[in-house]
């Protein structure tokens, strides 16, 4: 028999009926559903049960005729069993399932970068302006000696340097791969990394042959548990190689990529056959221990004739400090953590919501326990999960990170909403979809012009704010946290995050 | 009371001033007393309150030149801890002498702590052996500074040494009788204009590890970047100024790297990426490498440093010359100063006077050398 569902709309549609002529855009735009057309009564109406919230038909009405607005909370309020907890029970009462979700972590927990605040000098030390003086974004990632050895009449280095990455400014895209996003949407990014001077990361899902020429020094490979699509040709079209042990949305769990959305492409890209689903085990096979871990990190740099750096990204979790010392001497050039308001394409909520710790903490307890061992310099660090805004990437580098990933804010600059339903493959945005339909929706050049325009957006105001700490290169902001200070923290907060509290 | 740290946890506080310095050498070696510094730096007398004042000499202490010179502060009025330090000392090293630094009990100076130095050598004793002799003073100075509370260690190189006190710098040399009792080949001097800390006596520069000492104006905005990567080489900063983490930095590079100044200098104020980017292939390659490999020691924000060890003595400013340094040469004599005023207060008819661009080291170095 048939389930009557209890669950609520989660958003109200609002058509104004002056306005809409039945165009029928919003229809053709909704992949969920929701909009129809009643031919008798030559209307449009919707079934907002069906909404999502993501804007897109908002966004595309011609006469401006729909709101899309939460739907009022119904039930008596409660802040222990609120909404969120009411519909997870009904939704599972009536499935019997795990449920799923993707996008990061949406539940109310302590932002520590709106905890901290910068600093800006105050006469016994100009400010600088960015306006007519230099700013220097320009980084470096990868393995540094402890000293030069320096041959000064021919100004030559004898030093054998480790391979390192030259980037513009210290902002990467995060690793997201050709399956749980479109090929416009990871190309666009391709592009707007190269024609900015820094790197995007393929995510686990292998690379498409034609573009591995083009972005050939701009790509940051993946190699996950899944292997998909490695092979030696793979892993040397890169600046770089990243194994992923693990991701801040899911941290301790696989992948799965249903067989519907392994496309003929998807499937030669990732070396599995059409149709079938692609399973990234929640380990991988091969690494138990950071002695494997080890080796995996020196078969890679053998096969690509040790030049070009290894990243490992793990998820922040509770012990981060002492398994990312075991990176760095296991030989990883780069270490990647990524927080637990890291995004995905999917993951149970359960993970997603309360698995993991915030990235702040857990940066700022990995820098500082890598300087204790005097091996700080060894590896560059990398920070990913919910960076949101300029001022979260320079409080990430005064707290030690060399650089950061960006995930979900760069798929918001190409159109996404956030509306958590990337897992449903029917991204109105064309982003998180495998849709030839509705993937089209996204204009490589145009989502490259986005991208590109908010990494230069971000490279202003970090160079505003450096210019206003005294500071022009980015180098003297690294792990400076002097220039941070808590508010609104416990001093078990302020001692993990190495920061004073505000006014001391 | 400052306390004192062995690890820091990223939050120390650090002093923030502006201030004076001068520097004079005579390159042909020879000694020469303390009056012309002191002029400087009455010159320059509006730059620094009255909460500061140093001087480094070499070539002081010729009958001890093979010893290395500790002159050490006791803070607190601790019988005690003068026979900690005693203690340790005699445990670490044959103490060659002692004595207490002579003072001029009638210069006007508030409160004065107790200043002894000691004449050492060595003794190396268990896994020290490994270390060199350098290396075994730094690891023992730092023991003092950083676990025996109220006794610092102003000055630990040979046959040179820092006096340095709270009060303008003539009091300073007043109170140590400076004109009077030595004669150096070069003398650097430092005023102080602390903006946020009163003066104490072990916050006054110049900053001194083994025989390279440094005078420092400036704020330096990259101060916890240098901290706490210095950190990973075991210096700690415990006087809490920006200028500490200069002479540690040094040490670092010239000393235990034994890098040139010439390159030092291109690690602390190095040239813009638009101007290496546009250099020739070898010139660029060893500017980026340069630049990549001692990001963390790039010091950034206004400042005009004088270097010196025995030899050698060397002017810098900051890569975008928020603080010039202005430089002057009569015959062997070669002045750096904050302010061209003092050098021809001193020197009527210099042969030259100039002001080099951010991160071009003014070098002076003995002729004999």
């Amino acid at each position: 028999m048939a389930m009557k569902s209890h669950l609520l709309p989660e958003f109200i549609v609002e058509r104004d009926n002056e306005r809409c002529d039945s165009c029928k855009v919003c229809i053709k735009q909704c992949p969920f559903g929701v909009h129809y057309y009643d031919e008798e009564k030559d209307r449009v109406y919707s079934r907002e049960e069906l909404c999502v919230g993501c804007q897109r038909c908002v966004v595309y009405c011609p006469k401006n005729a729909l709101k899309v607005i939460p739907y009022p909370k119904h039930y008596r309020p409660n802040d222990y069993w609120n909404e969120s907890y009411i519909r997870d029970i009904k939704k599972q009462a009536e499935s019997g399932g795990i449920i799923l979700t993707s996008c990061g972590s949406a539940r109310r927990t302590k932002i520590y970068w709106d905890h901290i605040l910068l600093n800006a000098s105050q006469v016994t030390n100009p400010s600088i302006d960015p306006l007519r003086e230099p700013m220097e974004l320009r980084t470096f990632l990868g393995r540094k000696p402890d000293a030069l050895e320096i041959d000064l009449e021919n100004m030559e280095i004898k030093t054998e340097l480790h391979p390192n990455l030259m980037i513009e400014a210290p902002i990467l895209f995060a690793g997201m791969s050709y399956g749980a996003i479109s090929y416009n949407a990871f190309k666009s990014l391709a592009m707007a990394a190269k024609k900015f001077g820094t790197l995007f990361n393929t995510g686990e899902g292998g690379m498409p042959k034609d573009m591995r020429e083009e972005f050939k020094d701009c790509t940051i490979v993946q190699c996950a548990s899944g292997r998909f699509g490695v092979d030696p040709e793979y892993l040397n079209y890169s600046a770089a190689i990243e194994i992923k042990i693990g991701q801040g949305a899911k941290p301790g769990i696989g992948g799965h990529l249903p067989g519907e959305k392994v496309t003929a492409e998807i499937s030669s890209t990732r070396m599995i056959p059409e149709g079938t689903d692609a399973l990234s085990p929640a380990p991988h096979h091969d690494i138990y221990s950071i002695e494997d871990l080890s080796m995996l990190i020196y078969a890679l740099k053998e096969a690509t004739n040790y030049e070009k750096p290894v990243c490992v990204k793990i998820a922040a979790v509770h012990n981060v400090a002492a398994i990312a010392s075991g990176m760095v001497r296991a030989g990883a050039d780069i270490i990647a953590i990524d927080g637990f308001r890291g995004g995905t394409g999917a993951t149970p909520k359960i993970m997603r919501e309360h698995v993991g710790i915030p990235v702040e903490l857990a940066l700022a307890a990995v820098d500082q326990r890598l300087r204790e061992e005097g091996i700080r310099n060894k590896c560059s660090v990398i920070v990913g999960g919910g960076i949101r805004c300029a001022a979260d990437v320079v409080k990430a580098i005064a707290l030690g990170a060399d650089a950061v990933y960006i995930g979900t804010a760069a798929l918001i600059a190409l159109g996404c909403t956030m509306c958590q339903h990337c897992h449903t493959g029917k991204c109105a945005w064309g982003i998180c979809t495998q849709d030839p339909e509705l993937s089209k929706r996204l204009n490589p050049k145009v989502g490259a012009e986005r991208a590109y325009n908010l990494l230069r957006a971000w490279s202003l105001e970090i160079k505003d704010v450096l210019g206003g700490m005294g500071i022009n290169a980015i180098e003297s902001l690294r792990g400076n946290r002097d220039h941070l200070r808590g508010i609104g923290l416990e001093e078990w907060e302020l001692k993990v995050l190495g920061i004073k509290g505000a006014g001391e | 009371m400052i306390n004192r740290i062995s690890v820091s946890d990223g939050r120390i506080t650090k002093e923030v001033q502006a201030c004076a310095v001068f520097g004079v050498m005579d390159r042909s070696g020879r000694r020469f007393r303390g009056g012309m510094v002191i002029n400087a730096m009455k010159n320059m007398r509006v730059r620094g309150n009255g909460l500061g004042g140093g001087f480094a000499v070499y070539g002081i202490y010729p009958e001890y030149k093979d010893c290395y010179a500790l002159h050490i502060m006791f803070q607190d009025d601790d019988p005690g801890l003068k026979q900690e330090v005693d203690e340790f000392l005699h445990r670490n090293f044959d103490v060659v002498n002692d004595e207490e630094i002579p003072t001029n009990e009638e210069a006007s100076v508030e409160d004065p702590p107790l200043f002894w130095r000691y004449f050492v050598t060595p003794q190396k004793k268990g896994e020290d052996k490994n270390l060199s002799d350098d290396d075994y003073v730094v690891k023992k100075v730092m023991y003092i500074n950083t676990c025996i509370n109220g006794a610092y260690v102003f000055s630990s190189g040979k046959d040179m040494g820092v006096f340095k006190g709270v009060g303008f710098p003539e009091e300073i040399a007043d109170f140590f009788m400076l004109d009077e009792l030595y004669k150096g080949y070069i003398w650097t001097a430092h005023s102080r204009f602390p903006t946020n800390t009163p003066g104490w006596w072990g916050g006054a520069h110049p900053f001194c590890i083994l025989d390279w000492t440094v005078v420092h104006n400036g704020e330096i905005s990259s101060y916890g970047t240098n901290r706490r990567f210095l950190e990973m080489y075991g210096y700690y900063c415990t006087l809490y100024t920006d200028t500490e983490v200069i002479a540690y930095a040094v040490d670092l590079l010239m000393r235990r790297q034994r890098l040139p100044i010439e390159v030092v200098a291109k690690i602390f104020a190095p040239p813009m990426w638009d101007q290496i980017d546009r250099m020739q292939e070898n010139e660029r390659k060893f500017y980026t490498t340069l630049r990549m490999v001692y990001a963390p020691l790039l010091i950034n924000g206004p400042f005009t440093v004088i270097i010196a060890h025995h030899g050698e003595m060397i002017g810098l400013t900051d890569r975008i010359r928020l603080r010039p340094i202005t430089a002057g040469e009569k015959g062997d004599m070669l002045f750096v100063s904050s302010e061209e005023a003092a050098i021809r207060a001193v020197c009527s008819h210099p042969d030259r006077v100039w002001t080099p661009h951010g991160g071009e080291p003014i070098i002076g170095r003995l002729r004999s050398n």
